[in-house]
């Protein structure tokens, strides 16, 4: 018999995850659409922006000034590497790609491990989302269901972003030609710098507005980050509304599930990307001929 | 006992192979000296006597310095350096556990070579392998995972290398997984189980309710079944549910849930390292704590300072070592002093852990008077009676467990703190001969010396 208290719970426990997945992986997903680039180092954005996020907080104890601190650190860390590095691999081939963003990754945690040891830090939740709501049906924690509301907002800044403005339509233009749009008169490469920014951005928001849920340690972007590629290709690699949708389709996955066995809540994950895959290579919302 | 197999038309004691190397002994002794004889008796094995034949010798440690273990993992790591340094200096605690250390290990030096094993055994094996290749290490630690300590421990008996496993707290590393090779001086979770389940039962009372949380591994799995098992039998609590969880978990919002509406009245957490922090602040996030009352069987080095004091606060947990039991032991005392004087801060039961072991390994090489293995191990099986930090205790021969007692701390208060590391306050020091199973509990089969 189903407890529907329990149901209920995980539904709303798969909302936030899968919310919080789909942000991370916008950012991802928008950096491979739009520059062809795997961004392996993307788990160690989303560690960098929990990090600044929480220096910030320490100094000023603003959660508010944490957030906005470590995004923007994120964004700019984001720049940095691009303008320093990534651009001089969009011509080379996938592998040096993967091999570069997987070693800055390595260079990201352990330059944190570094400067601030491996003993978890923790940001608490802004005084008023401190605590237990309870909404009549169940109660949940306050500043869970804030979180929910919080990556919403950021989601639909992004969708503006990308679907509202000149920069979004060259960006969307981009992921489907390149080429196109610079033989357009258009700096494609400038246009690329700001949106590897943004996507790291994407990742260093979520980093920070997680902390208060999952205190922060050097190795977080890791266990992420595989969660975030099966969403990414769940939706569709450089579709933006396929990792909104990838993402809630892993988080309730992963929470329905493990109401009945906790232990097979990956490998479900693994199994409807696997099927997605077989039957649809290019993911749930993916271009055509990005598979 | 003999370690000779017994075959076909053989005198017992005495196969084949022996009446030649005897023979052959005894030809060598009279034409080619005592050094010959010696070489004979004790065949080259695993890195034996490449090992031992330069000026220095090599201690191989495995260690998680990144992953959910890697807090645990550089207190370990700080307790094995002070070991060797402290072996080769010949410092008056050293003295005091291996009396016979001076200025080194039977006139060589000893050095600690380490990498990261991320408490991944395949990672772990792997650099045990490079040590041994490179550096022809003698004696192999880490784990910090029992997965890997049960896949060192086979690798060790294949190997014939001596190894020590540093934090590991399933049944089977001595127990079912049990080798000639392997020695275990902490304890484990049915030692937890048995230490703690009185404690609970006194202050908590018989019938009451509790959820488990178990990281999905072999510790997790066995030290739950342990503790399960105590309360259930002996004081008719009940298992309301068991949340098995991966290695590594950052969300454990489904699993917190299902306790949720399971009507626990106590969380039992048997998940570590960074996994039982989290674990626990979640719990706390859901309002899971302090409805529930929060149980660490087997305790986490530096979880009350990485969790918060409002979450140990009242917890009730077993562990090996607490700094302030100084007051009562005086080698627990030197200890401490010369750990705080050389990293700046007190150590957790794993750096005490680690360099007790390096020390009991020390001991063992200079009474045996030689690193070739299989003297080495029969020493230790003498079962005599050595010092640890906290008294003189014994290794049990059957399955090479130290008989170390169980301290059972329980959670100060902020406002009860004297100093801002004085997290537990010592309930009761129990002893490790009575809550220990018998040797054959689990099914320990040794193996074979050579």
């Amino acid at each position: 018999m189903i407890n529907w208290a329990n149901f209920i719970s995980q539904l709303f426990n798969g909302l936030v995850l899968g919310a919080l997945l789909a942000l991370i992986s916008s950012g991802l997903t928008i950096i491979y659409g739009t520059l062809g680039v795997l961004n392996l180092a993307h788990g160690a954005m989303f560690m960098l922006g929990g990090y600044a996020g929480w220096v910030a907080f320490t100094y000023t104890g603003s959660f508010v000034v944490a957030v906005i601190a470590g995004s923007l650190f994120v964004a700019l860390v984001g720049i940095v590497m691009e303008r320093l590095i990534i651009r001089h691999f969009y011509n080379r081939p996938h592998e040096d790609q993967l091999l570069v963003t997987f070693g800055l990754g390595i260079v990201f945690v352990e330059l944190v491990r570094f400067g601030f040891g491996s003993l978890s830090k923790s940001v608490p939740p802004p005084a008023p989302l401190v605590g237990i709501t309870d909404l009549g049906f169940m109660v949940y924690p306050t500043y869970r269901l804030a979180l929910l509301g919080i990556i919403s907002v950021a989601l639909l800044a992004l969708y503006l972003l990308l679907y509202r403005t000149r920069l979004g339509m060259i960006v969307r233009a981009g992921i489907e030609d390149s080429v196109m749009v610079d033989s357009l008169g258009i700096n494609v490469y400038k246009i690329f710098m700001v949106v590897f920014g943004i996507g790291a951005m994407a990742a260093g928001f979520a980093g920070i507005v997680n902390a208060p849920v999952v205190s922060i340690a050097p190795d977080v972007g890791e266990a992420i980050l595989v969660q975030t590629f099966v969403v990414v290709v769940i939706g569709g690699v450089g579709s933006f509304p396929g990792a909104v949708l990838g993402g809630l389709i892993a988080g309730e996955l992963i929470s329905l599930t493990s109401m009945v066995n906790p232990a097979y809540s990956y490998v479900m994950l693994f199994v409807v990307m696997t099927l997605v895959l077989v039957f649809r290579p290019r993911g749930l919302l993916g271009a055509v001929g990005r598979e | 006992m003999s370690d000779s197999k017994l075959q076909n038309g053989e005198i017992p004691g005495i196969s084949r192979r022996n009446a030649l190397q005897l023979s052959a002994g005894t030809l060598l002794t009279t034409f080619g000296g005592l050094q010959w004889a010696y070489a004979a008796d004790q065949p080259a094995m695993g890195t034996w006597p490449e090992g031992s034949k330069g000026d220095t010798v090599y201690l191989g440690a495995a260690v998680p310095l990144t992953g959910t273990y890697a807090v645990q993992g550089a207190d370990e790591l700080k307790g094995w350096e002070l070991a060797v340094e402290h072996m080769n200096t010949n410092h008056a605690l050293m003295k005091k556990l291996a009396p016979k250390v001076n200025n080194g290990v039977l006139g060589k030096k000893v050095a600690l070579v380490f990498a990261d094993s991320g408490a991944k055994p395949n990672q772990a094996l792997q650099s045990q392998q490079t040590f041994i290749n490179k550096n022809k290490v003698v004696l192999m630690t880490g784990s910090t995972s029992s997965a890997v300590a049960v896949a060192l421990n086979k690798f060790a008996q294949r190997e014939k290398i001596l190894y020590m496993p540093g934090i590991s707290g399933s049944n089977d590393t001595t127990g079912k997984d049990c080798v000639r090779y392997g020695f275990r001086q902490g304890f484990f979770g049915e030692m937890a189980a048995n230490a703690i389940g009185p404690v609970l039962v006194k202050n908590f009372g018989k019938n009451r309710k509790a959820a488990f949380m178990t990281p999905d591994y072999t510790y997790g799995h066995t030290t739950t079944q342990s503790v399960a098992d105590y309360l259930t039998k002996e004081a008719g609590w009940t298992v309301v549910t068991n949340q098995v969880s991966p290695l590594g978990t950052q969300d454990f919002s489904q699993y917190l849930t299902n306790i949720a509406n399971s009507g626990a009245e106590f969380l039992v957490n048997v998940n570590w390292g960074r996994d039982a922090v989290l674990s626990s602040q979640q719990a706390k996030q859901f309002g899971l704590l302090p409805k529930m009352t929060l149980v660490l069987p087997y305790q986490i080095p530096f979880f009350a300072k990485e969790a918060g004091v409002e979450i140990s606060e009242g917890v009730f947990a077993a562990t090996d070592f607490w700094w302030t039991l100084e007051d009562k032991y005086p080698l627990a005392k030197m200890f401490v002093e010369a750990f705080q004087k050389k990293y700046g801060y007190r150590p957790e039961w794993g750096a005490e852990n680690a360099y007790v072991s390096f020390a009991h390994w020390a001991r063992m090489v200079t009474e045996a008077g030689s690193f070739y293995p299989p003297d080495v191990i029969k020493q230790w099986e003498k079962g005599e009676v050595i010092p640890s930090l906290l008294g003189d205790f014994a290794y049990r021969a059957e399955d090479h467990q130290y008989l170390h007692p169980v301290v059972i701390v329980r959670g100060k208060a902020k406002k009860d703190m004297k100093n801002p590391e004085d997290f537990w306050e010592v309930v009761e020091v129990v002893d490790g001969a009575k809550v220990i199973q018998p040797a054959n509990a689990f099914g320990c089969k040794l193996g074979d010396y050579t």
